[in-house]
């Protein structure tokens, strides 16, 4: 094992639970600004989003049909596409809340750390009212002495998208 | 209640439809997607009587299979019996007091049992079994506490149809002309299947907005202007749309379909840098496989050309940078809850089949960068309505010209077909 790999995994191993909340918090923060350069900047060049259909949790995108696959460069075009006028669903943006809660930090394997959210994030625009609820999976890992998101999953809780509509945001 | 209700007089929908072939004008009362009388008749002479999409045969393959779904509104399950093989749908309740008796989304089974008194029965639908029957006076009558099957059903090609109203016209009469374009679909696949995972998903507008918009190609650049970057963005090339064949077309029978040259690449098989490079070689042999079997036109409408097809009144099937299969029903005037699944062919190739999916979730899926924007404007329409000033929404787009389709055509055929239903026309 490398010299930086080690240092890689002793610092895993001293992260807190706060320290993770932080970042969890942080991203919740910049996803309801809109300030979604900043978002994707919490992110690993090789990094995913993906959200499974609501009626398949565990679904993968290589061979079932899911909401979102993102990776690293199709976040960076979802985010293009979100601060442009013409992603008409979401221009004016939505009021967003997303709240992060129950978070658990998985055992460091490899280099990396496993950590399981709750999360209800709450989008309001043109007198409507739309609620997303679920759990995140997300894989942490460090960065030049920060912690980065190397993915997020998103699993709806929910059975079916009718009471959300769509996925236009960010969850 | 809406401002536009007003306009409702003893028999609903009647002249709602207004064509003039002399001014080349067809006009839409607005109180079509605002009325709550017009919904209520479009239940009973529209979803009541035509047939309706229930499922496909590929997610129902082994006996046993079956799939809850609801259909016109309506709970029911499709099962493939153990005895004759056939694709049975139930109306999804018990015989005896009226509980669900398919409770789960999909699975495989021997039996179905109601559990409130424990009826159970059969996958043919039969009553097997319920406890303490000698409390029936000379025993319970099986035959008539069955399950009630729903009153037709019909498969066209691995698509299965019921319709509640037993005096309907066959299958295959109905669906017309529209079955050379499921033909289309179909032929140029080898074992369709519905791969796992579906969509279900609802906005806030009037169905009949979103039959419209499923066959609307003049919407595609204003309203999907950031899809067609990031295509853009990701090295397709739409210039490329050399298909041919710009056209929307009335298929009778409230049917139509749009068709026109691809702008991105096709899994069947028109190739795209976003295919990657060693799938152009197989995409090449598909092509000649479907231009031995079917000509070389045939097989160019497959590869080459799209398809937005409606079947009335709520089914559409979009072949363009994959194959979806949408159904929809009102829950209210301003409220629709759709489905949609995803067809493809068993046997692609696993990159193809990557991009497949990729192309779906982009563009088709409701966490895509194009279908939120239509949720959006079908929306905006349902919001505009309720200003009032305007009564009649104008559908002329190309009335005189030989159809595009990005003309209107195709949203006519529906409307007529729709007015004259509502009117109390034959089915």
């Amino acid at each position: 094992m490398s010299a930086s790999l080690e240092s890689g995994l002793d610092t895993l191993r001293l992260i807190g639970r706060d320290q993770v909340e932080d970042l969890l918090y942080r991203e919740a923060e910049l996803l309801d600004r809109w300030d979604l350069d900043e978002w994707l900047a919490l992110y690993t060049d090789d990094a995913s989003y993906v959200v499974p259909s609501n009626d398949l949790p565990s679904g993968r995108a290589e061979r079932d049909l899911v909401l979102i696959d993102d990776n690293h460069a199709r976040m960076a075009a979802r985010v293009e596409r979100l601060k442009s006028r013409k992603a008409h669903r979401e221009y004016p943006h939505s009021r967003t809340s997303h709240q992060v809660t129950n978070v658990r930090l998985g055992p460091v394997s490899g280099e990396v750390l496993p950590v399981r959210a709750e999360f209800a994030v709450w989008r309001f625009r043109n007198e409507r009212e739309d609620h997303y609820v679920g759990h995140y999976e997300y894989v942490l890992v460090p960065h030049g002495g920060e912690l980065r998101i190397r993915s997020k999953r998103c699993v709806l809780a929910m059975t079916t998208l009718r009471t959300a509509g769509d996925v236009a945001i960010i969850l | 209640m809406s401002l536009l209700d007003d306009h409702v007089t003893t028999l609903p929908g009647v002249g709602v439809v207004d064509e003039d072939l002399e001014r080349k004008r067809f006009r839409v009362h607005r109180s079509a997607m605002t009325s709550a009388e017009i919904l209520r008749r479009e239940v009973t002479e529209v979803f009541d009587r035509c047939w309706l999409y229930v499922g496909h045969a590929s997610e129902v393959a082994e006996p046993g299979d079956y799939v809850r779904r609801s259909v016109g509104g309506r709970p029911i399950f499709m099962v493939r019996g153990h005895r004759t093989g056939e694709i049975k749908v139930f109306h999804n309740t018990c015989p005896h007091r009226g509980a669900v008796v398919c409770r789960t989304d999909a699975g495989n089974t021997k039996v179905f049992q109601c559990f409130y008194h424990a009826w159970s029965f059969n996958t043919e639908g039969a009553l097997t079994g319920m406890p303490g029957r000698e409390a029936y006076d000379g025993g319970p009558d099986f035959e008539e506490l069955s399950l009630r099957p729903v009153a037709r059903v019909e498969e066209y090609r691995g698509f299965v149809f019921a319709c509640f109203d037993p005096g309907a016209v066959g299958l295959g009469t109905y669906l017309g002309a529209a079955r050379d374009y499921l033909d289309l679909v179909v032929d140029s696949m080898t074992e369709p299947e519905v791969i796992s995972g579906s969509n279900q998903y609802s906005f806030r507008a009037n169905w009949k907005l979103l039959v419209e918009n499923s066959v609307d190609g003049y919407h595609g650049p204003s309203t999907h202007d950031t899809y067609i970057k990031y295509l853009v963005s990701q090295g397709s090339d739409l210039r490329s749309a050399g298909g041919g064949g710009n056209a929307g077309l009335d298929l009778g029978n409230g049917h139509s379909v749009i068709e026109y040259g691809a702008p991105w690449g096709r899994p069947i098989a028109k190739w795209d840098p976003l295919f990657g490079p060693d799938a152009a070689a197989e995409m090449e042999r598909v092509h000649a496989r479907l231009a031995e079997r079917f000509g070389e036109e045939r097989a160019h409408k497959m590869a080459h050309t799209n398809r937005n097809l409606v079947i009335f009144p709520n089914l559409v099937i979009n072949d363009i940078m994959a194959v979806t299969v949408r159904t929809f029903m009102p829950a209210a005037v301003d409220l629709v809850e759709v489905n949609a699944w995803q067809l493809a062919p068993r046997d692609e190739l696993p990159e193809v089949r990557a991009q497949r999916l990729d192309s779906f979730l982009t563009f088709l899926g409701p966490g895509g960068f194009a279908t939120p924007d239509d949720l959006e404007a079908l929306e905006s329409c349902q919001q505009g309505f309720r200003s009032g000033g305007v009564e009649w929404n104008d559908i002329s787009r190309g009335m005189g010209r030989r159809p595009r389709h990005d003309d209107e055509e195709q949203m006519r055929a529906f409307w007529r077909r729709w007015q004259a239903l509502l009117n109390g026309g034959s089915r």
